[in-house]
């Protein structure tokens, strides 16, 4: 349980301080003026407005999820951390921390999303669900695990993008795909193997979360 | 309490690049007091402190904590070790209070209230202890990190400038509070103040261990 009172101290400074929230928020709502402005009267496609969704949400997730950390070291907590837990604690709290906001702006760019765009429709819903969850798991893990080994370089913001491109290319054109499938209605079977890819995904980057972050987090 | 702390350095060598701070350190100790580490500046004496409290690799040699006879796992040391000192920043958009009772809960321990106001009162911060950290002044912080490092029962503490940012009054309080833990832990100053160095019953100096063999 210490993991989930770090969460807990994460999410009450994150309640007073606003750092990700705000940079998640403000980037959600130009991200998608500016596909709403460049569309304008044009009809995108249905496949398109599907892709055009994880790219809002890539974009987002680069803009405000990296705070876990960097904000520790940024502010000099990070011996503080050290001093009052293992490395496993301090992996779980951020993860935790990490996932319930990717959540959260997930679901408020689905909810925004869908109200923005009629072409946004999906047929299979239980399945676009299941992948969403899955997704969002594997965003939240794989963005926590780049962040702790960010927060250690001194080009913080530019290492971001590039470190995560490649990490995070798997899962979203698995979830491209598979939206565009639940999108068409497709039966269950049919996305199979998309989900089979997203449960590896995450199994795989929370182990080598776990093994790897000894690694990282101490100097 | 806690004199079933002890704890074993050998040949503890850091490097940074191609300079020795320090080589071939041995010190041993399973008795409670009070411990010196002494240099001037740049010497190497925070080096040393981040290395024996885990917060530092060592470059070869080992540190081995034990409690009640076992040795302590390495990702294990930070609940043995309490370390204070100008580098290490608490929460500050928390207050006093809150930043000891986040930092015993993330340390899966039971905060203690009444010990937590008998140690605020020591240093005159009960009356400020609802105030965030960032409102507090230099001196204020020290104290309050002080506190941060001695309130889950450490049989080791770490102060490294233990009186950085304190008025006469606030070191008097730091000498008298360490004179009373160094009887049930081990108790160690990073300084290059006279007076700590003198209250120590064991000094390391660091110059001793640049260039011996
Ligand atoms: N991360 C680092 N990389 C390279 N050299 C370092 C690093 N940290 C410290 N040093 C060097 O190690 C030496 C010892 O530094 P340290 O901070 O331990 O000294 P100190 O004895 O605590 O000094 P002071 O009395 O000023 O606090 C210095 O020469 C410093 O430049
Ligand atoms: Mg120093």
């Amino acid at each position: 349980m210490k993991f989930y009172w770090l969460f807990r101290k994460d999410l009450q400074s994150e309640l007073r301080t606003r750092y990700a929230i705000n940079a998640l928020g403000m980037f959600i709502v130009v991200t998608i003026s500016v596909i709403l402005f460049s569309i304008g009267q044009e009809k995108i496609t249905q496949n398109l407005s599907g892709g055009l969704f994880w790219v809002v949400v890539f974009f987002s997730a680069m803009s405000g999820l990296s705070r876990a950390f960097v904000s520790e070291e940024e502010r000099g907590t990070v011996l503080t951390l050290q001093l009052m837990s293992d490395p496993n604690t301090v992996l779980g709290g951020k993860l935790l921390f990490n996932i319930v906001l990717v959540f959260s702006m997930n679901i408020f760019i689905a909810l925004l999303y869908s109200a923005l765009f009629d072409v946004f429709v999906i047929k299979n819903l239980p399945m676009f669900l299941l992948a969403f969850v899955l997704g969002n798991l594997g965003i939240g893990i794989s963005s926590t695990l780049i962040a702790a080994i960010i927060a250690k370089a001194n080009t913080k913001g530019t290492l971001y993008p590039v470190l995560s491109f490649p990490i995070l290319l798997p899962l979203f054109l698995t979830l491209i795909e598979i939206t565009k499938k639940a999108m068409e209605g497709v039966p269950f079977d049919e996305g199979f193997i998309e989900i089979a890819t997203l449960v590896s995904y995450d199994v795989v980057m929370v182990a080598a979360g776990f093994m790897l972050f000894d690694l990282v987090w101490k100097e | 309490m806690n004199d079933n702390y002890s704890i074993e350095i050998s040949d503890l060598t850091k490097v940074f690049g191609s300079r020795i701070i320090f080589n071939k350190i041995n010190f041993k100790r399973d008795t409670p007091g009070l411990a010196g580490i002494a240099g001037p500046n740049g010497s190497g004496k925070s080096t040393l402190v981040k290395v024996i409290a885990g917060l530092l690799t060592q470059s070869s040699g080992t540190i081995k904590h034990y409690l009640g006879g076992k040795e302590v796992h390495q990702n294990s040391v930070y609940s043995v070790v309490g370390f204070a000192s100008p580098y290490v920043y608490l929460y500050d958009e928390f207050s006093a209070l809150e930043n000891l009772e986040i930092s015993m809960k993330i340390r899966g321990l039971k905060p203690d209230q009444e010990n937590f106001k008998a140690l605020l009162d020591r240093f005159t911060l009960w009356p400020r202890r609802n105030d965030p950290v960032k409102a507090y002044s230099s001196g204020m912080k020290q104290r309050l990190k002080l506190i941060f490092s001695v309130i889950h029962s450490p049989g080791l503490i770490i102060w490294d400038e233990p009186t950085a940012n304190l008025d006469s009054d606030g070191k008097h309080r730091v000498y008298e509070l360490a004179s009373e833990l160094a009887k049930e832990s081990i108790v160690v100053f990073a300084t290059n103040e006279e007076t700590e160095i003198g209250m120590c019953s064991e000094v390391i100096n660091i110059l001793d261990y640049k260039n011996n063999k």
